[in-house]
């Protein structure tokens, strides 16, 4: 048991999977003698050479494509997107190769692809660096997507997701990187990949949250306690394919459900859950199913980024208000 | 990589070097206007770097060491041309008449891009690597299509772009629409040696001025430290758009003498002495010496300068101190051109929470 950063979690679950296979690769832009911009791959292409840790050039299409590439061939490639914003260079390939290579190869092809991206808001950043694209890729049939919230998630689903068969968006809250947390580092005794998860049991009101809003949440349900309510909090870990079995069963505890995501709410995953969740829980609803989620704007100037981003006191004022039906 | 030929009209210990198809014919005002452009963008670009290190910007791009690439493309632009920046552009919005606040602003955060493009004829920056090379060739093929080419008054438009720009799949696309529609552009592309951790021979095997030919355009590699250089190289790449013979690349040869932002650590893939050579080619020092060797300015002179820029660096500084934060309720404006209900009702709901925050501090009181 060791207690590390998320960064150094995903660092060392990174270094495991290419010790245990030597198809293995990293592709990137920065990420081997600078080690990547938040140092996610520090010392992996010192200790594993240039080969497999590949300071690729400076076009993310390049990334996926020759990716997809080296897939056929045999190796199993990890890509890192520098940020949310500089996907988008790369979406055909993510989109409509990647995502669709094994149905229509009637299942002959597989492609092991894990493409790593930093995403969300919260670290002041300029444009382009705090975006939370999840939806594109969830609407995307053939492309699972993850999103860890604690450095033993992190470490335990990018192992996961890089010996998985399928092509999975690894989305790494970017501003929890620095959050501590313990790891088991000798262990695989490790939830299903996709799998959601009750973080805090609740009696009174659901929230259901992913990656970096998971900790907001569990302060806003602190919060609440406080007043004498008691949230409870899930973390969906798997945004696609969806876990919602948890929030069912919550749901049918608690009555009400809050989701809480900063992509903005219109298509954003909180439309799919709040449809789901009204059509298998009805009967046990109190409330409408809520929402808390950046804006239907596009991602805001960082001074007003505290503004747009869900925090304790929206979450907290929809508990409310689902109280209030 | 580096047999390539490089245009040089200023030797690095500031010598006139003779060039066959470059020159410039400067008076001495406007020899020592250059100097004076040159020096007062270091003295910003310094007081950038320490505005972000005290915490006052989320990031800066300093642009140290390019300086003569910028200033002398910046000043080759007549006032019809167009340009399209990356976000490292700091000395050609100064030759642009940007207000350098408005420059500082994107970086603190207060908004995405301050100034209006139509007014300076410079477009707002570009962040994501390589797309404003096709909004450049976009513009450029309007241009031609409005007939505003063809002589000495056309309009030329130029794209910057850095070396690791080039491989992006859209410069790419850029260089082919260029050169199959014959836009009236020059790509100005500044290889500082550098696409954050990566050295150019991660791009490129062959000079990047050598790629150009292969999408039928003209590739020249200028000195990017000779601010003498870049101008008459810039000058002649954009009058050939404006009389309407076709686009030219340009790759202007320069060191990023700083990280590649204030979040960046260079110690971690240069040596020093790689940093060291390159400050022997420093632009500035160079050009200084060109005047002072050529008695075109004195001592008084350059000191008269360094004050100029000393206060315009601390007239910056106070003005970007003093920049508002924007107001909540902003974030919800001009995201469409023509309105969206729905969003105006999000924001509305959004502004009754917001006041009912002010209602429980009035209750509380
Ligand atoms: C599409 C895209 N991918 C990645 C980035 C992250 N990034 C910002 S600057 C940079 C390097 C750019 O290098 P170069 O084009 O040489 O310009 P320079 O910064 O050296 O001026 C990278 C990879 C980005 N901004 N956009």
């Amino acid at each position: 048991m060791s207690t590390m950063t998320m960064g150094k979690a995903l660092n060392s679950g990174l270094r495991t999977v290419l010790d245990n296979d030597p198809k293995t690769i990293l592709m990137g832009q920065d990420i081997g003698k600078l080690g990547g911009v938040f140092r996610i791959t520090d010392g992996l292409q010192k200790d594993f050479g240039s080969a497999r840790v590949v300071d690729a050039p400076l076009g993310e299409a390049g990334i996926i494509g020759t990716a997809i590439g080296l897939a056929l061939r045999g190796f199993r490639p990890v890509c890192e997107i520098q940020f949310d914003g500089f996907v988008f260079p790369a979406f055909d390939q993510i989109t409509t190769m990647l995502a669709k290579m094994h149905y229509r190869s009637a299942g002959k092809l597989r492609l092991p692809i894990t493409i790593r991206i930093p995403y969300g808001g919260g670290i002041g950043a300029v444009e382009h660096h705090s975006e939370s694209p999840e939806s594109y890729f969830i609407h995307t049939a053939g492309l699972k997507v993850v999103t860890p919230s604690t450095p033993a998630d992190a470490f335990a689903m990018i192992q996961q997701s890089v010996t998985s068969d399928d092509p999975i968006i690894f989305l790494e809250p970017k501003r929890r990187y620095w959050d501590k947390g313990e790891i088991v580092e000798d262990s695989n005794d490790w939830s299903a990949l996709h799998s959601a998860r009750v973080v805090r049991e609740g009696t009174d009101a659901t929230v259901a949250a992913y990656g970096p809003m998971v900790k907001t949440s569990l302060q806003a349900a602190d919060a609440a306690a406080s007043e004498g309510r008691n949230v409870e909090v899930i973390d969906l870990r798997t945004l696609a394919p969806l876990d919602l079995e948890p929030v069912f069963t919550s749901v049918r505890k608690t009555g009400r459900l809050i989701v809480v995501h900063e992509a903005p709410m219109t298509l954003g995953l909180g439309a799919e859950i709040s449809a789901r969740v009204t059509q298998e829980c009805f009967y046990s609803l109190e409330a409408p199913v809520l929402r808390v989620t950046g804006f239907d704007t596009p991602y805001p100037a960082a001074r007003v980024e505290e503004t747009y981003l869900p925090d304790l006191d929206r979450v907290l004022d929809a508990v409310d208000r689902s109280f209030d039906y | 990589m580096s047999e390539f030929e490089m245009v040089q009209l200023l030797s690095p210990t500031g010598e006139r070097v003779h060039h066959g198809d470059y020159d410039v014919d400067f008076n001495d005002e406007e020899y020592r206007g250059l100097y004076r452009d040159l020096v007062m963008i270091r003295r910003f670009d310094a007081e950038a770097t320490a505005l972000q290190r005290q915490g006052e910007l989320g990031l800066w791009a300093p642009l140290l060491g390019q300086e003569a690439a910028q200033i002398g493309a910046g000043r080759a632009l007549a006032p019809q041309d167009m340009a399209f920046p990356t976000y490292r552009e700091h000395g050609v919005a100064f030759c642009r008449g940007v207000d350098l606040v408005q420059v500082l602003s994107m970086f603190r955060c207060v908004d995405l891009g301050a100034w209006n493009p139509a007014e300076h004829n410079m477009h707002l920056y570009t962040i994501v690597i390589g797309d404003q090379t096709l909004h450049a060739t976009g513009y450029a093929m309007g241009v031609a299509k409005d007939g505003a080419i063809g002589s000495a008054s056309g309009t030329a438009t130029m794209a910057f772009l850095g070396d690791g720009a080039t491989s992006e799949g859209a410069v790419n696309e850029a260089l082919v629409w260029a050169g199959v529609f014959e836009a009236p552009l020059v790509f100005f592309c500044q290889n500082n040696q550098y696409a954050i951790s990566e050295s150019t021979d991660h791009q490129t095997r062959v000079p990047l001025a050598g790629r150009a030919p292969g999408f039928g355009i003209p590739g020249i590699r200028v000195d990017g430290n000779d601010v003498l250089a870049s101008y008459a190289v810039t000058k002649a790449a954009l009058d050939r758009a404006r009389m309407g013979e076709g686009p030219s690349f340009i790759e202007a040869f320069t060191y990023r003498m700083g990280a590649h932002t204030t979040s960046d650590d260079p110690t971690r893939y240069r040596e020093g002495s790689e940093v060291d050579a390159w400050k022997a080619k420093d632009p500035i020092s160079r050009y200084r010496a060109f005047l002072t060797n050529n008695g075109l300015a004195d001592e008084d002179f350059f000191d008269q300068i360094d004050a100029e820029a000393e206060a315009n660096a601390i007239a910056a500084r106070t003005a970007c101190l003093a920049l508002p934060d924007p107001a909540p309720l902003s974030l919800f404006d001009n995201v469409y051109a023509n309105g969206s209900p729905p969003l105006e009702r999000q924001r509305d709901e959004f502004a009754a929470y917001l006041d009912s925050f002010a209602d429980t501090e009035e209750a509380a009181k």
